[in-house]
């Protein structure tokens, strides 16, 4: 029989606001001593109150946006209680009755075409902190660093059906929330993590099949094993009987290449939810609304279609620019300053991509200066700086990002020289001081003349057009 | 003034215990908001008075201390220091209204200001939805000088209302022309009413049948919000942690149990069923609808009435374990549940509307 698989994704996304949600804590740290960033309120204390971030709403609005979703005029926050010693006042505050966006659509793209895929709802709540296991002094501890840093969840419906669609949802999302530049979403950093509901059925039928749920999956590969993983063990349960298929929660050991069945103490209970009487009801009024609608980005498409229509570029260029949203204002800016829209192009995918690919980062780490880039542009184009001068300049400016191309070329002796008198110097210089290379070259080996060229290249650090610096090279040559 | 402050406030340099075992010897790393209000105002903290056990019980009889008692009958210590003159006045949280139950039995005046009007920024959480920072004074007038210090916008407490909100506390008009008597609490208000018809005010009866439900309501969300407010403490970060256990779930559970007192835990399990999935709609979400009708009823009334008058208290004493605190607390749940400032003096309990504090206090000099 042909079976097809059901997924719905419960996706968590870390927002990239400066403070936690309900306290002036700082949201960042990556890296940080444990406990650094933590007050009374973040770490269960009796006594402060929640005062919401308003910046996290805009956020969470934003991404509703980007997702399609409608947007609830007024949202709510409500108590989830449970104990777990990362979680310091034993209940998250988290949005249950009125969440702030419901009801979007994604189109995503494989293999097999494009898709939509819906979304039940986003909302917005707070982190729990991390445990710290020490397993020489067989002890844990507590670091309430990432406690109350501001999150949303994205709820799909089932309406995935494959591992590649699964990847292909959450590039999109990843995409569109680093677009309006409301998350980071890089599964390595914890700032996106993945809870996956699967059950399988037979081909077309609409009846859903028995549903388990992986939670914290951080890694897309494991994410994709897990599914197939999942998949087969599903159809041989009911194919088989090997096993009896029970709704539960799993655990992924992405090392082993298995799932195993939570304890059900890991995972029963009764949440408890209720609203947080301390949280007013966030009203979002229309001046509100229309503040954050005129602050979204250009989608990835409407600016793919604009680069073409606009600036005239290829397809595959504007397809590899809008890959990213920090590489497409790297070349919207070099071109606002140099104007030649393919350079710009041809600059900021081919010599960025060969830097960060050098450096180990990706195009969302990308901090160069957009118009640094242009001048630099600039200089090659009007042939005051050669091409592999250029290219070294650039690699400087991932190092400073104040840095001035002009003036680091001065600096650096990288101007081209139109001073024929100094080429003709050297050439003869380095031709007199090489006879064999001119006979060589005299008998036929025209080798020989790349090395005589290659010695004058060097002598003039680079600086020199190499069509003159060769007319002027035949000619001694030849002249001797 | 020197102020006595309950020790469901937080205090930098006094230790704060919600009159429980779980903390004793806690201390805050910040003081309430209220404190700074008060200093900034002149007035000078006297020291602290002992509550029950998170403060919802009839006096302080459930405090980790024990109860205090006098002639047979319970006694209250932030009232107590007030009519010693240890402080001119106390500042106390109305969890569920102890501090009315206190004045009356005292003597003294106790006005709790509409909710939202005075900051509750660094208090112990308990009942969230309508406990209130309130005043236990020996004059009127010495409460009116504790309101204007301590009355204001907040913007460290997500519930505080606008400042415009807070001034008419302050500012609002203290006309009194029609009262009425809510007769479904019983009790004999013929001396107040008295007072009040001689004084030129109308005084009315009215059924008054549905503000006798705010009981059960306010209960069922008294201790929903208790037994969340307090799951914070399970012997991890801070307070009282069990000396045996092994593994995180018997740490949870025996510091619970050892420092937890029964009255508490009875709530806690209240609160915590009236939450289940099963319950939610059936108890927590009938309760919050129950809040709105009352709120209306009021509302109603208050169209035609400047206040309302009703018992703060079923008897003049309670003797030791012969009392329910919560079928006590049906006197003062109304103004608890609705968020409604009132008064208690001459020993009985007057409401009003939202604002109309200088209604009350009004009223409170004609009573006292
Ligand atoms: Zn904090």
């Amino acid at each position: 029989m042909q079976y097809e698989t059901v997924i719905g994704l419960e996706v968590h996304v870390e927002l990239a606001t400066n403070s936690k949600i309900f306290c002036s804590c700082s949201a960042h740290s990556f890296g940080a001593e444990p406990n650094a960033h933590v007050c009374p309120a973040c770490c269960g204390m009796p006594g402060m109150l929640p005062v919401v971030n308003k910046r996290v709403v805009d956020y969470g609005m934003k991404a509703g946006l980007m997702l399609n979703c409608d947007i609830n005029r007024v949202t709510t926050f409500d108590k989830k209680s449970y104990y777990y010693p990362d979680l310091p006042a034993a209940y998250q505050t988290t949005q249950w009755f009125a969440p702030v966006a419901v009801n979007g659509l994604v189109e995503i793209e494989t293999s097999k075409g494009k898709k939509q895929v819906r979304i039940k709802q986003i909302h917005m709540e707070e982190d729990a902190g991390k445990l710290v296991h020490d397993i020489r002094e067989d002890t844990t501890h507590v670091d309430y660093n990432r406690t109350s840093v501001p999150l949303i969840e994205i709820v799909s419906q089932p309406d995935l059906s494959s591992a590649e669609e699964v990847e292909a949802y959450l590039e999109r999302l990843k995409t569109l929330l680093r677009y309006a530049k409301v998350a980071e979403c890089e599964m390595a950093h914890g700032t996106m993590r993945c809870d996956v509901n699967l059950s399988v059925r037979p081909a077309g039928s609409d009846v859903l099949g028995v549903r388990t749920e992986m939670k914290n999956m951080n890694s897309v590969e494991a994410i994709k094993r897990a599914i197939e993983y999942e998949t087969a063990r599903h159809i041989d349960a009911i194919e088989n009987h090997t096993e009896v298929l029970v709704q539960e929660t799993r655990r992924w050991d992405d090392i082993k290449g298995k799932s195993y069945a939570m304890r059900t103490k890991e995972t029963a209970g009764d949440y408890r939810y209720f609203p947080d009487p301390n949280v007013m009801p966030v009203v979002i009024d229309d001046e509100w609304f229309d503040r954050i609608k005129a602050s979204l980005p250009e989608f990835p498409e409407v600016k793919r279609a604009r680069y073409m229509d606009e600036y005239g570029l290829t397809a595959y260029d504007a397809e590899q620019l809008t890959k990213s949203i920090a590489l497409c204002e790297c070349f919207e800016a070099a071109y606002s300053v140099c104007k030649n829209a393919k350079d710009a192009a041809n600059w900021s995918i081919s010599e960025v991509m060969s830097i960060l690919n050098v450096r180990k980062m990706t195009y969302d780490q990308l901090n160069i200066n957009g118009h640094a880039l242009g001048e630099l542009i600039l200089l090659v184009s009007e042939g005051k700086v050669g091409r592999a001068n250029g290219k070294k300049i650039l690699a400087a400016m991932f190092e400073d990002t104040a840095l001035q191309p002009l003036s680091f070329a001065e600096a650096n002796h990288m101007i081209m020289s139109n001073d024929t008198g100094l080429i003709e110097s050297v050439a003869k210089a380095v031709v007199e001081a090489d006879p064999k290379a001119v006979s060589d070259y005299k008998s036929g080996k025209e080798k020989a003349l790349m090395a005589l060229f290659g010695k004058c290249m060097k002598e003039l650090k680079g600086n020199c057009d190499p069509q003159t610096l060769r007319e002027i090279l035949v000619n001694i040559v030849n002249a001797q | 003034m020197k102020i006595v402050l309950d020790d469901l406030l937080l205090t930098k340099d006094m230790p704060t215990t919600a009159g429980s075992r779980m903390l004793a010897g806690y201390r805050s790393l910040f003081d309430a908001e209220v404190i700074a209000r008060l200093q900034a105002a002149g007035h000078t903290v006297a020291g602290k008075a002992a509550v029950g056990e998170f403060g919802f019980d009839l006096l302080g009889e459930t405090s980790a201390d024990g109860a205090l008692i006098a002639n047979g009958a319970l006694q209250n210590a932030a009232a107590k220091s007030v009519k010693a003159r240890k402080a001119d006045a106390a500042i106390c949280m109305d969890v569920n209204g102890y501090p009315r139950r206190a004045a009356a039995q005292s003597g003294l005046i106790s006005l709790k200001p509409t909710y939202g009007t005075v900051s509750r920024f660094g208090t112990i959480p308990v009942a969230c939805s309508g406990e209130t920072v309130s005043i236990l004074a020996a004059s009127v007038a010495d409460c009116r000088e504790v309101l204007r210090a301590v009355v204001g916008h907040d913007d460290k407490d997500g519930t505080s209302l606008p400042a415009s909100d807070c001034d008419r506390v302050l500012q609002g008009a203290d006309t009194v022309r029609k009262v009425a008597v809510l007769d479904v609490f019983g009790g004999d208000l013929s001396k107040a009413e008295q007072i009040l018809t001689e004084n030129g005010v109308d005084v009315c009866h009215v059924d008054g049948k549905i503000f006798a439900a705010a009981r059960a309501a306010w209960n069922i969300l008294m201790s929903a919000e208790l037994c969340n407010n307090v799951s914070r403490y399970d012997g991890v970060k801070y307070g009282y942690r069990a000396q045996n256990f092994t593994g995180i779930d018997e740490l949870y559970t025996n510091s619970r149990t050892e420092a937890f007192g029964d009255l508490l835990k009875t709530v806690i399990l209240f609160g915590s069923e009236t939450l289940s999935t099963d319950n939610y709609m059936k108890v927590y979400d009938k309760a919050l609808r129950v809040r709105r009708v009352i709120k209306e009823a009021f509302e109603a009334l208050f169209a035609e009435y400047d206040a309302v008058l009703l018992p703060a208290v079923s008897a003049m004493t309670y003797a030791p374990d012969t009392v329910d605190p919560f079928v006590e607390n049906g006197y003062t749940a109304p103004a608890s549940i609705t968020g409604l400032p009132a008064v208690v003096a001459g020993g009985v309990q007057v409401i009003g509307n939202a604002f109309s504090e200088n209604v009350l206090l009004h009223i409170a000099q004609l009573l006292s």
